[in-house]
């Protein structure tokens, strides 16, 4: 059958679209759907009857829209058979659009708010009983809670003390996490280790989750030699392999469309595995994500979308940066599932991810998951966030929305015990960052390195004219007596 | 009309459809020496097959074929673009899906970006994406994707994740009618960034060689076919397992006096000049067929370059900023003592591409002969 023919047959019998490649619907079921939702859109209570509300959509529509097919029924059947009898025409781009009488918008602030899941509250009480604690299926158990407390810590000291080293100089540039290390470090738990994961650029607490080192950030920080990229890209763009998580790029948003490649890949090679993708709510507005979304939800792509949504871009509150609920609520107009939830509350962020990572790999389709957090610092060491929002702004999210203190209080640790924690963390940051300073840098000639596979004739060329460069250079003396570099 | 008639009607108004003749042959009298149904200068190729295992295909044909096999030979290669599944818009994808199944073959939403950026992630997982960007012209919403990520993960990544495997096919150029956005040819912008393979093939038996050779490198390949030829070129192909290696260019004519420098359609174009060339005025040209501009064959122009001590590049293009000026800057560096004139670039005028002056606007046979005759009487 042509598909002209295929298509002509879906028109007039739009229940048979498994044709056609799409979802086979029963006429009668969907018939029935459409009039209980009428009815209740009309408000009409139980008296409207089936047979009248055919009747009535028969006399109102008939005058407007006299198809030849309604003409031709025979007078004498009931309403309900005349009106089936009725060949009404729908559209391949919505085929399961009922029609009707009533102009009606789709209200965007008519849509429910889609609640934010939590089960710790601002003063770490836990808000389940313990018995239903007990019952609520992927819980974290007590030693992964005291896990990713004591990761939120070292992230915690490992930021502040890498910031302070940026401000130094002895660093170029760093990010921090502050006030988000219960939605990155509970996401990462909450993952498996050898998840593709493709993070945005402030996720550092899912390699710290993943067994990288101080030793390992501060090398990258620094442009080591011995850090696989060697210095190639800026602090804070990290990558590891066997870590499976993809090398951070700068530019926004592009890391989501790789996310949903990499999930049709581990789809394909029907491997228990997901790709699980960050990104922040400003990221969100760049084309990537729609494309990201699109092809996600139409090639059914194994893969966790997870949403920082922090409050701010830079300087650009998310007031500015979109009209409609959150990020979450954008899933449903893509065909996806959605969960939100607090994203300071690290409980929450695990229980919800293993349940969406579980849905993801059982259903083979994506979820969209958006943390609701705050941005606690600047957003890089270039930025003072000073100048676009108060202090008295962040104070209030760090004193009554720090997710640190929140586990804290419900693991009921003692200050104490957290100070020395931080210490411990501290002198080995400080020892690592010190040993990455006196690491050797990568010598100039070995920049030509993986640009490609292999090394092409014209960047041999290029590296022999740089090698010369430096040999003409070096030859030279220089007025104050000493060979230039 | 959507671009499925656009596209075929593309195909269809060509004027090279009617009689296999290439567009480019068909602007002037017909050589007689240079029957059209002929894969060019077969016998100076060394990668041209013998005449027992080859297939006659056309430029789409081959391109497909080269899909197939590599289908057939790898498992991880995945073929996936805008109306790819039913067989594409230049048919070049045509059974495929019926042959490898609907999850190896495959239509994704309209969107470029999105699927490059698919195509990315793909390649990071050691599969090997071939992905259609429908018109070379559409390419552009996909730019951030091409030379920010997919150039850039071997070497952000100090060669832990790359996008080898990769390749991003288009039509390219002129074809006759298709006016600012379906005319375009866009290589000079992928060849100003490092970490792509860029490569254009001039016939049926190269596009199958090059196609396949660029699905199994390791690096990322932008691969422009010149769709006035997917119907119009015609040649005996081999039908399995064919490649022909990047990074090298082809002498198609020896010559003494000159030498042709161009790629992909416009080689055809070059071979007509240098025909007429010599057999008007006696020139012997010599032309050579770039076939991979990134990395490009430095080593065979410059060879010929300081044998013939002239040079033309050229390019349907713009002239500013275009591969011609790089082949002649390299020319002067490495041939500068060779040189009888300075090297010219016949090439495209630094304008969008007009609809109804097409055929002012390319860069004709004709316009080479002149720059030919001013070289040789510099």
């Amino acid at each position: 059958m042509s598909w002209r023919a295929r298509l002509g047959r879906c028109i007039y019998r739009g229940w048979e679209w498994g044709a056609f490649g799409g979802a086979v619907t029963e006429r009668k079921t969907w018939a029935q759907s459409r009039f209980s939702r009428e009815r209740s859109a009309r408000g009409g209570g139980k008296s409207v009857g089936r047979q009248r509300w055919w009747a009535r959509r028969w006399a109102s529509e008939a005058s407007e829209v006299p198809s030849a097919a309604a003409l031709a029924a025979p007078a004498t059947t009931s309403a309900v058979q005349e009106a089936a009898a009725r060949r009404e025409v729908h559209f391949p781009g919505a085929l399961l659009a009922p029609y009707t009488c009533r102009l009606a918008f789709e209200e965007a602030t008519a849509v429910p708010i889609i609640p934010a899941y939590r089960l710790l509250d601002e003063q770490g009480t836990l808000l389940l009983s313990a018995a239903e604690a007990a019952a609520l299926q992927h819980f974290p158990a007590a030693e992964t809670v005291r896990r990713m407390y004591s990761t939120m810590v070292s992230l915690n000291v490992m930021d502040a003390i890498l910031y302070a080293a940026q401000r130094q100089g002895r660093i170029s540039f760093y990010m921090t996490t502050f006030c988000e290390e219960a939605a990155v470090v509970g996401s990462a738990a909450a993952l498996h280790h050898d998840d593709e994961v493709f993070a945005q650029y402030r996720e550092q607490g899912v390699l710290l989750w993943r067994g990288y080192t101080f030793q390992d950030f501060c090398d990258q920080c620094c442009g080591a030699r011995d850090e696989p990229a060697r210095g190639h890209q800026m602090p804070i763009h990290y990558g590891r392999r066997d870590m499976h998580f993809h090398t951070v790029s700068s530019t926004l948003a592009t890391q989501i469309p790789h996310a949903v490649g990499a999930a049709y890949a581990l789809k394909m090679d029907a491997a228990p595995r997901i790709a699980a993708c960050y990104f922040g709510e400003g990221a969100a507005s760049e084309g990537d994500f729609h494309a990201a979304m699109n092809f996600a939800a139409t090639l059914e792509c194994p893969v966790l979308f997870l949403c920082r949504n922090n409050g701010y871009a830079i300087s650009t509150p998310a007031s500015e940066q979109f009209r409609g609920d959150g990020i979450a609520r954008r899933a449903a107009g893509y065909g996806m599932d959605a969960l939100r939830c607090d994203g300071n509350d690290a409980l929450a962020v695990y229980v919800a991810v293993r349940t969406a990572r579980e849905r993801v790999l059982r259903t083979q389709r994506p979820v969209l998951l958006e943390m609701l957090t705050y941005r606690g610092g600047h957003h890089s060491t270039s930025d003072d966030s000073s100048r676009y929002r108060s202090t008295e702004e962040i104070e209030f999210f760090m004193q009554h929305a720090d997710p640190v203190a929140r586990l804290r209080t419900y693991l009921a640790v003692d200050m104490q015990a957290e100070r020395q924690a931080r210490e411990h963390d501290r002198e080995r940051v400080l020892e690592a960052l010190g040993r990455a300073e006196a690491k050797p840098r990568e010598p100039p000639l070995d920049m030509f390195t993986d640009v490609y596979a292999q090394l092409p004739p014209h960047l041999i060329r290029q590296r022999e004219s740089l090698r010369a460069h430096l040999e003409r250079m070096a030859a030279r003396p220089s007025p104050s007596g000493t060979a230039e570099p | 009309m959507t671009t499925l008639h656009r596209a075929w009607s593309l195909c269809r108004r060509a004027p090279n459809l009617a009689t296999g003749m290439p567009l480019t042959l068909l602007r002037h009298p017909r050589p007689p020496d240079l029957p059209s149904r002929r894969p060019l200068h077969a016998e100076a190729a060394p990668m041209s097959p013998s005449s027992s295992d080859t297939e006659r295909m056309n430029l789409f044909m081959a391109v497909q074929s080269a899909m197939a096999v590599a289908l057939e030979t790898d498992p991880k290669v995945l073929v996936f673009g805008e109306d790819v599944a039913f067989g594409g818009v230049f048919r070049c994808t045509m059974g495929l899906r019926e042959r490898f199944g609907p999850h190896r073959v495959f239509n994704t939403p309209l969107s470029e970006q999105g699927i490059a950026g698919f195509a990315a992630g793909l390649a990071a997982m050691s599969y090997r994406p071939v992905a259609e960007i429908q018109f070379a012209d559409y390419m552009y919403p996909a730019f951030d994707q091409v030379v920010n990520e997919i150039a850039k993960y071997r070497y952000r990544s100090g060669g832990q994740f790359h996008c080898g495997g990769l390749v991003l096919r288009a039509p390219y150029g002129a074809v006759g009618h298709g006016g600012h956005y379906h005319s375009q040819s866009p290589e000079a912008y992928f060849v100003h960034t490092a970490g792509l393979k860029v490569v254009i093939p001039r016939d049926p038996v190269t596009a199958k060689g090059l196609l396949l050779q660029s699905i199994r490198e390791d690096d990322p390949v932008i691969f422009l076919e010149p769709k006035v030829l997917y119907r119009a070129a015609v040649a005996q192909v081999p039908r399995g397992d064919f490649t022909v290696p990047l990074g090298e260019a082809q002498v198609l004519r020896p010559g003494r006096d000159i030498t042709l420098v161009g790629y992909g359609a416009q080689v055809q174009v070059l071979l007509e000049a240098a025909q007429r060339a010599h057999q008007e005025d006696g020139i012997d040209c010599e032309v050579i067929d770039l076939m991979t501009l990134l990395p490009w064959d430095e080593r065979t122009v410059v060879e010929s370059v300081r044998r013939t001590g002239r040079c033309i590049v050229s390019h349907e293009a713009p002239v500013t900023g275009g591969f011609g000026a790089e082949v002649a800057a390299r020319i002067q560096q490495e041939c500068f003592l060779s040189l009888e004139c300075p090297v010219r670039r016949v090439c495209g005028y630094d304008m969008p591409f007009p609809l109804v002056h097409e055929k002012m606007y390319v860069p004709s046979a004709h316009k080479v002969i002149d720059e030919v005759r001013l070289a040789m009487n510099y």
